[in-house]
Order: structure tokens, then sequence, then C-alpha cells
């Protein structure tokens, strides 16, 4: 079979999609230019009426040539899902389609968002923010993609099986021999053979799976241990501080080095750091209720046992994989991954709450808790804690791209999760030997990941001007 | 101003003190010994020769007694062999007669130790490789800090303009994609066959001969990653300062725009970017590592890879002091940096 061209039937647009584009980019650097030389202004009867300068000129192209480019993109998504037949839909047709569960779910979020957005505080403010909402779509089309992808939906391989006669080749090309399998290979092969789009897609999964979870464990380490160190002070301070800069003070890759090779597994050391590390959820959890209701012993005894077992559950199968039940099974090699992605990031988390903590603590309406006979613990959790969270979310945001770039540098560097992982850090380092000759294998995992951190950025910006306009 | 900076100096000490002795506990653990002794003599060595393998050289000693040797504060192991009465140590070189030999022989001495992967002196090994990442530093520092300090005057000076808009989804685009990202994507553009073959997609022959061709694309990757962030710094002081009063005081006595950026706004604008650019050179590291690995060039970061990738337990540990000693003057002179820019610091 012939393969799979990019765009099938639609190839009549691409010379106006090229066109479009190379229109966009000259009009933004003329804009740039002109943007240089003021605005004149012309008196018309009683009126000053701006001059309509080459600026404003370079502005309408701007615009318009981003529109027609975003409808072309448009036509080539939707168009595709619509055409019938793989070759007339093309590669990107083809993926549009696969993607349909995503863009439903997308486009379900999106309006139910808009529509109820004023009764959803910061979140429903987000979509007041264009850059917001180019950030939360793109990072939704990728929990979305991770999510649909793990229920086996957009695949169309095994991620892990090889077909022969598939290696290394260009995206499009057909199975010579598929019998019941998927006849194309839409992004090509690796040099396995195996399907890159669909390890892609895999991929995602494993990005979703961990980087919003340890970005979680920092913040709660950070958190339990930021308060206080900036509430109480002194020694405690001191030590904290210490033992902060003397994490940060390691080059991450060493750490990693030294962390996550399987001869540190053998000696349990992980497990240990995950023991420690995992208890100050639940500490966080416990004190936070107990301050909230201590003086409602009742309802304090029964929050606080429901927190205690499942807490304490979650913490025997994650930290020790020792689950009485036998539902949470860690493998060993996602746990050395997420403690050291955690244990690296908490010490930045804590100083940013300490910072934060430091500032809040002068104000006064803590000196009026303090005053009401309000515990220490309470004013940390529930004065301090409520008044910072504007930073904290926008920082939760950004710590999770940043996460998600880690978890990218393990896998290049061979360490942590299998070798077969689909996840984007391995397969980059997979696809890097022959990059100069075969570069698709490495390109797509390398732009996913760019695209997701991009969207987090994005999202984490809008965030912080609507959570700095109120 | 003298205590403060002996005061820093000597939490400096302790924390290299700490990190060292974390890395050589890390390094020690009896799997990564095994490791070493199977790779340096035969992998299929059995559990007892293992032991004796690393008993003749010292591996087996108390961790505090093996830390103390590598200081230079205890004497260094010897050994004799009961069949020959050959005596092996620590502080002797082959060939060497252990009568005069010294003693001690730490890094207090000044000896590094043997690297076991490059089979040479670890100083001389570490003072060549950070030789060449010096060489990569200097043109990505070249490169990045003018042009970061740019983007962030210019889309600083007009809050909200479509300069400030463009420059700023530069600088967004350019922390998010890490340099591993940016290096595959400049290989396949700029020196594969999908793309133009513009550069070389190795830079090994740039230790030697660094042209434009082989080491320009290594010195761009690190570059973009550190730009972003820096431009996003310079561009929040620059946007502070511009609302500030003597800027409106300076505009509304009729000072032209650009005399009020270059003369009045742009040198205190520059103060907090000189901590921010300071901070960086820790993160830089990392870039390196990922950059010489992809780049195949064999400066300190590669070097790096190999120690820890093959346990070579004196060599990591140069490293890490090596690392910790540019994080921690870094921050010593962006501390001290600050109060000497900072007129308002500095006379108070």
């Amino acid at each position: 079979m012939e393969p799979l061209t990019w765009t099938g039937s639609l190839s009549f647009l691409n010379p106006v999609f090229l066109g479009l584009w190379a229109l966009l980019g000259v009009a933004v650097i003329a804009q740039i230019v002109t943007s240089f030389f003021g605005t004149e202004v012309d008196v018309v009867g009683d009126q000053l009426v701006v001059k309509k300068t080459p600026n404003a000129l370079a502005g309408m192209a701007v615009k318009w040539s981003f529109f027609g480019a975003m409808l072309v993109t448009l036509a080539y998504l939707i168009g595709g899902i619509l055409i019938p037949g793989i070759e007339a839909k093309g590669i990107i047709g083809t993926i549009s389609t696969r993607l349909l569960p995503v863009w439903i779910a997308l486009a379900l979020t999106f309006a139910l968002s808009i529509t109820f957005k004023r009764k959803l505080g910061l979140y429903g403010k987000l979509f007041d923010s264009i850059i917001g909402m180019i950030g939360f779509a793109i990072v939704m089309f990728w929990v979305f993609t991770a999510v649909f992808g793990a229920m086996g939906e957009i695949v169309t391989h095994d991620p892990l099986a090889q077909v022969s006669g598939m290696k290394n080749k260009v995206p499009g090309t057909a199975l010579s021999n598929p019998e019941d399998l998927y006849p194309y290979y839409l992004l090509g092969g690796d040099n396995l053979a195996r399907d890159v789009f669909s390890r892609m897609v895999k991929g995602s999964w494993e990005v979703i799976k961990i980087a919003p979870f340890a970005t979680l464990f920092a913040f709660m380490v950070g958190i339990t241990l930021g308060l206080p160190a900036a509430y109480y002070g002194g020694k405690l301070d001191t030590f904290l501080t210490f033992l902060a800069n003397l994490i940060l003070a390691f080059p991450v890759i060493l750490l990693f080095y030294l962390l996550v090779t399987p001869e540190i597994v053998l000696t349990g050391i992980p497990v240990y750091m995950a023991a420690v590390l995992f208890i100050f959820p639940i500490i966080f959890m416990v004190i936070l209720i107990n301050s909230r209701f201590y003086v409602q012993p009742t309802k304090r005894n029964i929050y606080l046992a429901i927190t205690l077992i499942i807490g304490l559950w979650l913490y025997a199968g994650i930290a020790w994989n020792a689950d009485p039940l036998g539902i949470i099974d860690f493998p060993p090699n996602l746990l050395v991954v997420f403690v050291s992605v955690v244990f690296v990031n908490s010490p930045t988390v804590f100083r940013i709450v300490r910072g934060l903590a430091l500032d809040i603590k002068t104000r006064d309406y803590v000196a009026a808790g303090q005053t009401r006979g309000e515990g220490p613990w309470y004013i940390m959790l529930w004065e301090i804690l409520p008044n910072a969270r504007g930073p904290l979310i926008v920082d939760f945001c950004l710590r999770i791209g940043y996460t998600t770039i880690l978890l990218g540098t393990l896998g290049f560097f061979g360490l942590g999760l299998s070798p077969e992982s689909p996840d984007w850090g391995s397969t980059i380092n997979d696809g890097r030997k022959l990059l100069s000759i075969y570069p698709h294998p490495a390109l797509v995992p390398a732009l996913s990941l760019m695209s997701l951190v991009l969207g987090l950025n994005l999202l984490a910006d809008g965030l912080r001007e609507e959570s700095l306009r109120d | 101003m003298g205590l403060f900076i002996l005061r820093r100096v000597g939490v400096m000490i302790l924390t290299a003190l700490c990190l060292t002795f974390i890395v050589f506990f890390l390094t020690n653990l009896y799997p990564n010994l095994e490791k070493l002794a199977k790779t340096q003599g035969n992998m299929r060595m059995s559990d007892e020769q293992v032991e004796s393998w690393l008993g003749e050289r010292g591996y087996l000693d108390p961790l505090p007694v093996k830390y103390g040797r590598w200081l230079g504060v205890l004497p260094g192991w010897t050994f004799e062999d009961p069949e020959d009465g050959k005596i092996t140590g620590r502080c002797i070189e082959p060939g060497m007669d252990p009568a005069d030999a010294p003693s001690f022989c730490g890094i207090l001495q000044g000896d590094w130790g043997e690297s076991t992967v490059f089979k040479d002196e670890v100083g001389t090994v570490t003072g060549t490789r950070l030789a060449l990442t010096g060489k990569l530093m200097f043109w990505v520092m070249v490169l990045m800090v003018p042009s970061a300090l740019l983007i962030g005057v210019l889309a600083g000076m007009r809050e909200g303009s479509k300069l400030d808009r463009s420059l700023s989804t530069f600088s967004i685009a350019s922390t998010a994609t890490p340099e591993y990202v940016s290096g595959v994507i400049f290989i396949t553009l700029l020196a594969s066959s999908a793309g133009v073959k513009w550069f070389k997609g190795t830079a090994t022959s740039a230790a030697d001969n660094a042209t434009f061709e082989n080491f320009f694309l290594p010195v761009l990757t690190i570059a973009l990653y550190g730009m972003g962030y820096i431009a996003r710094m310079t561009r929040a002081s620059m946007t502070e300062v511009m609302t500030a009063q003597y800027i409106r005081t300076a505009r509304l006595k009729g000072v032209s725009f650009r005399n009020i950026v270059i003369k009045h706004a742009l040198r205190n604008a520059l103060i907090a970017p000189f901590t921010v650019i300071m901070l960086q050179f820790p993160w830089l590291l990392n870039g390196v590592v990922i950059v010489e690995t992809l780049f195949n060039y064999k400066g300190f970061g590669w070097t790096l890879v190999q120690a820890a990738g093959n346990n070579d337990i004196e060599l990591l540990l140069a490293c890490s002091v090596v690392a910790v000693f540019v994080v921690l003057v870094t921050q010593l002179i962006s501390d001290i940096g600050y109060v000497f820019l900072n007129p308002r610091i500095r006379i108070a």
C-alpha cells in the first residue's frame, strides 16, 4: 500500500496554510519594527483621531493571518474527522479521528466551565484570560489523551509490539502485512519497529499519573515543614533552612544518579525515604483536621478516624508495598522515581512557603487570632495558609511542568522506569542515537513534552494574572 | 561585611562536608561496591572474591574511617600481600617504595585519588574536563546574558504592548523547553537529513577545535533554556522601575522615552537580574550535563555521567565538590553583589 500523506485529500489547503503562516511571521516582525515609531494624531473637525499608522495595519495583518491559520488548522482537524477513508483523511485527519473522544471531552469541559464560570471561583476566572484558556486547553488535551489512552481508546497498536519491516519507517507507512492489526503506523516506527504514535499516547499516561501527585506530595512536605519554620523561627528554622539548602546545593542529576540506580533499590534506601516523605501528607491532614475541629471532639474524632484509616492504608500500600487488602500495587522502580522527584521538589516548596508565611505572619489578622487564643497550628493552617494560596496555586502549576521536565530528564539518562517504558524521556533517549537520520521517533515525544510544559506555564500565567486582579 | 562573608564561608564548608559525606555514603553502599569490584576486576567473581578484592583495597573499613582517609585526616590504608609480602596502599603510587610513601593522602594534601574509569589522577581528569566545560559556559554566557537582558528590557519598557506580548511568549516558550527537547529539535532542523545540514549534530571535535559549525548548537541549546527565565525576571524588574515615581517625573519634565529608558530606568532595573544570573549557574550545570551527553562533548557534565554510571567513587566525589563549590560561591557572589549594586542597602 501507498504511504499516507500528511493531509490526504485536503492537501489543496497546504499552500494556503503555509502562505498564512509566512504572512503571520512577516506581519509580527513588521508590527514589532513599526511599534518603535509613535502614533500620530490628526484633528478632524473638533475631534482627535489616531492616524492609520503602519503599526495598526501590521496589527490587522497579524490578527487576520492568525485567524486564517487557525481556521485552516481547524479545517484539517474537522475535515479529517468527516472525510471517510484513511487514505483520504491523511495522517493529520486520521490522528484527529483517533482523538475524537478527546475533542468531545474538551468541548464538554469548556462548554460547562464557560457556562458556570461565575460560580466557580478562581477556576472560573481562568476563562476570562485568553492565555489561561489556551494553557488549560493544552493541559486538558494531554490529560484526556492520557486517560483515554490508558483505557485503550486512542492507541492503534500495542506500544511494546514490534512489527517486522517497520523499523525506522517514516510517518504514515502502511504495514506490509497487517492481518488484524491497524493498517498504518501513523507517526512511523522507532528503531525497534514499534508504533511511535501509540507510544506517545501511552507515554502521556506515564507523565500524567506521576507528575501531579509527586508535586502534590512535595507541596504537603514543603507546607508541613515551611509553616512552622516561619512561624516559630529560631533553631527549628535555622536547622530546616540548612537542610533545604543542603538538598538544593546538590546538582539534580547527580542526586538522580545516586538515588535511582538498581543497586540503591537493593539497599532499600528509597523505601525508607518514601516512609519518611509520605508520612508528611498524613501529618498534614491530621493537624489540619485536629486544629479545625478541636472544640468539637465528636466531629473531630470521626474525621480523624476516617483520615487515619485511609491515610495509613495508602501509606502502607505505597511506601511499604504492604497493602493488607492487596489493592494498591506500587512497582518498586516507580516508587524510586516518585520519591526522588518529591525529594528534589520539596526544598523549593519549603522555601516558597516559608517566605510567604514570614510575610503573612506580621499581618494584623494573625495578631488578632493570637489574641483570641487560637492555637499555633490553627493560625498556621487556617489563617496563614489560605492567605498564601494565590502564589501557591500558581507555583503548583509551574511545578507540575518542572516535575514533567525532571521525569523526562530521568528517562533521558535511562534511569528509573523500565527501558521498554513508553514514557517520553526514555523514548527521546532511544531515538537520539539515530537523530540525524531518523528524527521522528525522538521528535514526537519531544514536541509532546514541550507542549505539555508550555501549556502548564501558560496556565500558571493566566492564573497569576487573574488572581492578581482581585 | 567581613563577618558576614566569614559566616557564609563557614556555612559553605559545613554544607560541602555534609554533601560529600552523603555522596560518600551512597557510593559506598555494598551493592555499589560489589558493582565496582565486578567492573574493575572480573564480571564472574564469586562473592568471596568480591569480598577479598574490596578488603585488599580498604573498601570494607568503617565508613567514617574511609571518609577521614579521603579527607586526609586519617592515615591511608595499607595492605600486605600474605604470599609475596608486597605492600600496596592508598598513598603508595605504583613503583614507589612503601617506606617513602606519606601516611596521609586526602584532599587536604591535594590528592584527589585515582579515577577507576579513566585510569588517571582525579585531579587531572577533573581539571581538563572543567576547562572544556569552561569554554562551553563562556560562550553560553556570551550568548545568553546580553540577549536575555535585551529581551527583558525591551519587553518591560512598555508593559502590555505587542512587543511585550511577543517577547514574553517567547520567554515562556523557552523556559518550557528543556535542553533535551530543544537539542533534539535543533539537531532535527539544522543538522539532519530531514532539515538543513548547516551544523553538526555532535560536538566531540569541538573539544580541540571549536568552530561555529560544531559548537553553536550546544551553546544555543543551553543558552535558550536559561534565557527565558532571566528575561522574565528582567522584564518584571523593568516594569516595576517604569512605574516608579521618578520615571513619571522625568516623563512630565519632557525627557524623551529613549533617554528615560537608557539613563533613568536601565541601571535600576538591572540589579535584580544580576542576582538571578548568578543563581542560574547551578541550573546551567544541569543543562551542561544533558547537553554534553546529547552532543557527546567530553566535558565536566559528560564526566559526571560516566563517573556516576560506573560508580567511580573518587571522581564522583570530586565532581560533587566542584558542583557544590559552584552553587555556594555563586550564592555568595549574588548576595555580596546585591549589596554593592543597591545603594539603598550599601549606604544604610
